[in-house]
């Protein structure tokens, strides 16, 4: 594993349990400060619990989860809220407030973390939404938008108050081509020119691939792989290379795991 | 011995629930105050907590008082005592009725809606993404509303009484003949301040409180799914009115049985 000059988020030995299905065990992961690093795997293995661990809203069974060396899991509460005001996070869903418009939940950050007046406010939030591209709807409310620009208005939210550490939840489920060049590029951007630290789950492996300095892969509740995009298309891993190219065959299982799928067919009969 | 450790499940899981319950109201109201941000979130939800009852309390209220008139001049005009009938819906409007069917339609009307609101904001993430921005949902959302159900409901019940009065004297005066100065007269020597109408007050209290208690924790505390929310907004109702029928027994026996 690559050792990294800064590092912004060490996560040691993780272990983090779902009822009695183990999603995490004793898993290291370092997310080196500036980069875009993007953690990448099959669908329930645990990548959108992973930003809610490092956000302090699970708490893991063992293991420690060092944001700048605090460790998330023994924070108090109020410990806790301060150290989010440093994070953004764009949730799967979007998450905004459906009973205040666009305008008001990318400005519910700024209002309550700054004494900004009201028409700085105002400029803030039409660049951020500028910058995904909804300034005209800033007026509409979120019941109004569609799947994929309600994302990008949550996106615009999570970077409001342009915060060290950017946690996006599949960012790019339910764009369209032309939304999400744009936002692989606003990503890019955000990460180059303001150095914030990204985090990305991701299951669209081009765009992913195509940004991300430094990629984790999941599977089986532990790290499989990981390096640089270059590094991981010489992985000789079948695992890693099934999962890359996308093939459903491979030892990565597509199926949740089962009991013999005769028998429970059969079983009906009997 | 499995029915025995199922039982045991349960009640251990009604005494974990109970404690979550307390360490949500403790959280939420036990804080910094912060009377700019809260007030005005706090003035939004007694409008809609509050004022939005109203319509379905006035109403019931005026019935239900003008049933009692009703059934207390048909009882009363036997024994040539039907001048009494003012005493008799104002004492009971006062102590029992609507403190107890206030707290009942509120639980239904208000109870439910903030149960359902607060459970579809957790299975949207509103509330994880509040906590994400940096702000306790149990200060922004929960503490609003608690404050608020636990102020209305006492208010809303005095009205309930008031037109519940009102509605009585409409039957009894207006329509069945009843002399209206004995009617008021009457009511005025029998209800006593500190006796009546202040132990109806307290009793306003202790439901609001419990109420919107349990009401604001089934949302918090669902399952964020539609059928967990759907769950959540049935026990909010059966919990609430059987937490307000049952404590109106032991506060009656309290206030009004010399225990």
């Amino acid at each position: 594993m690559t050792q990294f000059d800064d590092v912004v988020i060490d996560i040691q030995k993780l272990s983090f349990s779902r009822g009695d299905r183990p999603i995490y065990n004793e898993v290291d992961i370092k997310i080196p400060r500036g980069k875009i690093t993007a953690i990448m795997g099959p669908s329930g293995t645990g990548k959108t619990t992973l930003l809610k661990l490092i956000g302090g809203q699970l708490k893991p069974d063992s293991g420690s989860i060092l944001v700048d060396s605090k460790n998330i899991p023994a924070l108090s509460r109020s410990d806790l809220f301060g150290v989010r005001e440093r994070m953004g996070m764009l949730f799967q869903s979007g998450a905004l407030f459906t009973d205040i418009s666009v305008f008001e939940n990318v400005a519910f950050p700024i209002r309550v973390h700054t004494d900004l007046l009201e028409d700085m406010i105002r400029d803030v939030v039409l660049m951020k939404l500028h910058a995904v591209g909804l300034r005209g709807a800033h007026d509409l409310m979120p019941s109004e938008l569609s799947g994929g620009m309600a994302r990008r208005v949550a996106l615009a939210r999570a970077i409001a108050l342009d915060p060290d550490i950017v946690m996006y939840d599949e960012p790019f489920t339910g764009q369209d081509p032309i939304a999400m060049g744009v936002l692989v590029n606003l990503i890019r951007r955000l990460n180059h020119s303001l150095g914030h630290t990204s985090i990305i789950v991701s299951h669209d492996i081009q765009e992913t691939l195509g940004i991300a300095d430094y990629i984790y892969i999941i599977a089986d509740s532990k790290v499989i792989a990981s390096g640089t995009p270059e590094e991981l298309s010489r992985v000789e891993s079948e695992q890693v290379k099934q999962f890359i190219q996308g093939l459903p065959d491979g030892p990565v299982p597509f199926h949740f795991p089962a009991n013999d799928y005769e028998d429970d067919l059969l079983k009906g009969n009997r | 011995m499995d029915q025995l450790a199922l039982l045991g499940r349960k009640g251990l899981d009604k005494l974990a629930a109970f404690g979550r319950a307390g360490m949500i109201l403790f959280q939420s109201l036990v804080a910094k105050p912060q009377p700019l941000v809260m007030f005005p979130l706090f003035v939004k939800q007694i409008y809609f907590i509050g004022v939005l009852s109203l319509i379905i309390i006035v109403v019931s209220g005026l019935f239900i008082g003008m049933v009692l008139g009703l059934q207390g001049y048909t009882i009363l005009v036997d024994y040539g005592s039907e001048q009494a009938v003012g005493q008799m819906v104002a004492l009971s409007l006062v102590r029992e009725l609507a403190p107890v069917v206030t707290a009942l339609l509120f639980a239904g009307r208000a109870g439910s809606a903030l149960t359902a609101e607060i459970g579809l904001m957790k299975a949207t993430e509103q509330l994880s993404s509040l906590e994400m921005i940096g702000v306790d949902p149990l200060r922004r959302i929960i503490a609003p509303r608690f404050w608020a159900g636990f102020i209305c409901l006492p208010i809303l019940s005095a009205i309930f009484a008031i037109v519940g009065v009102y509605g009585g004297s409409i039957v009894s005066i207006d329509w069945l003949g009843i002399y209206d100065g004995s009617f008021w007269a009457n009511m005025q020597n029998s209800v006593n301040f500190y006796d009546d109408v202040l132990n109806g007050l307290i009793k306003a209290v202790v439901f609001g409180f419990v109420v919107t208690w349990i009401a604001v924790f089934q949302g918090y505390d669902c399952i964020p799914t539609s059928e967990g929310i759907s769950q959540a907004t049935t026990k909010t109702v059966v919990y609430s009115s059987l937490a307000v029928l049952g404590l109106d027994f032991i506060l009656t026996a309290v206030m009004f049985g010399e225990l």
